[in-house]
């Protein structure tokens, strides 16, 4: 298998987390509730150690440890989709985008649990069990908010439209696609979008939100090869500021 | 020195966010090799990727084991065998409860989503229960409510 794919699959997964998992750390202290306050905390822990797990592997494949990867590179060398790196807004953003993207990741981890490479199998058989608790958290929190008051629902759609093209780009696909594919390494971006449009779309029908016609979209793309929004870079600095004070420091 | 000598050692050896519970108990020692030498390699697996204790119960089983005069060895931490909940022994799951923590239940294959609602109140034993969250104060605690005796309780997810 040609390292070069492997590992620009490893990156991808690695940088949605830990991108994702920062995000959800800055609503600790700011939930809305204090159990939505614990739940975007701890899905922020949980992302934080699917980062590093993948983070480990390519560190296995020869890459920089973990830390170093993870705190050291700037925008233009993360993979992650824009969706991720997108500020939380308020809390109606933040619900979609956990829902459009913990419905994707869970796909991804339940295909790659059967994957021809080993290590990711290994890997992804354990995380889907946890991101299980996050699907569930954010379909029940749209099913319950979806279909209340008028101000939750007009809140949601809102946020739905404006983060569908970015979510699209989440599947935007790897230079070495079919590649990936043919080893029996990863089932591909079409085949996971497929399936999230199918779990996305169920949750929705039981809501009074409605999914813009996709054809109309288009979709917010370049994220996995470097490209990213204004938001990314000062997130990236924020994290690593501990790191760039004293990168051997331990708390 | 056996396997079975050092998995007693090991029961020393607490979760620390559950001071009752060993490591054996909680099912993150996946196995323990001798080898002719006598050096001691134990596997160990995460209970969730993220558990922010899972080093600090590594470094507490090398301590253990330098404690009782072993020298020669290693504590491996992998996915090779990943850990789920049915992994919590049955005297684990005796301990979790008197500590106030309902266990988590037993499944078999598939965890769906009745599973991860499903509790039984730690305190009373009913199981007119309300998932509330799944998350809680650490990260493999969800919490739930009792109808009968109208009490908050956390459960040990099960995964």
């Amino acid at each position: 298998m040609n390292e070069l794919a492997l590992k620009d699959l490893l990156y991808k997964l690695a940088d949605d987390q830990l991108i994702l998992g920062h995000r959800n750390s800055e609503w600790t202290g700011f939930g809305p509730i204090l159990e939505e306050d614990i739940a975007f905390s701890s899905m922020a822990q949980d992302k934080l150690g699917h980062s590093l797990a993948f983070y480990t592997l390519l560190h296995e494949l020869g890459e920089a440890e973990p830390d170093t990867v993870a705190f050291t590179r700037n925008a233009e060398q993360f993979h992650n989709s824009q969706l991720v790196e997108l500020p939380n807004g308020e809390y109606d953003f933040s619900l979609i985008r956990h829902f459009l993207y913990d419905n994707a990741e869970i796909i991804r981890f339940e295909m790659l649990s059967q994957s021809g490479y080993e290590p990711i199998a290994k890997v992804a058989t354990k995380l889907k069990g946890e991101v299980k608790y996050h699907v569930l958290h954010a379909n029940t929190w749209i099913k319950n908010l979806g279909a209340s008051t008028e101000e939750a629902i007009l809140r949601l759609q809102a946020s739905l439209n404006e983060a569908l093209p970015y979510a699209l780009g989440m599947f935007e696909k790897s230079k070495y696609e079919q590649e990936l594919i043919e080893a029996g390494v990863y089932a591909g971006e079409e085949a996971v979008k497929a399936e999230w449009l199918n779990r996305i779309q169920t949750v929705l029908a039981k809501t009074e939100l409605k999914l813009p016609a996709l054809e109309s979209i288009e979709p917010v793309l370049g994220g996995r090869y470097g490209v990213h929004t204004e938001h990314l870079q000062p997130l990236l600095s924020e994290m690593s500021e501990v790191f760039d004070i004293d990168p051997t420091a331990e708390w | 020195m056996t396997k079975e000598h050092i998995l007693t050692l090991l029961e020393e050896v607490k979760d620390p966010e559950i001071p009752v519970l060993s490591l054996v108990d909680l099912g993150v020692i996946t196995d323990v090799i001798i080898s002719e030498a006598a050096h001691v390699t134990v596997h160990m697996t995460p209970t969730f990727a993220g558990c922010p204790a899972m080093d600090y119960m590594k470094k507490d089983v090398e301590r253990t084991l330098e404690k009782y005069g072993i020298s020669s060895y290693s504590v491996i931490m992998s996915f090779d065998n990943p850990w789920n909940s049915n992994k919590v022994s049955e005297k684990g799951r005796i301990a979790l409860k008197e500590f106030g923590l309902a266990p988590p239940p037993t499944y078999n294959l598939i965890l769906d989503l009745d599973i991860l609602e499903y509790a039984e109140c730690p305190y009373c034993n009913s199981t007119n229960t309300t998932l509330r969250t799944p998350f809680g104060p650490t990260l493999c605690r969800s919490m739930h409510y009792c109808n009968d005796c109208r009490q908050m309780f956390e459960q040990f997810k099960p995964l």
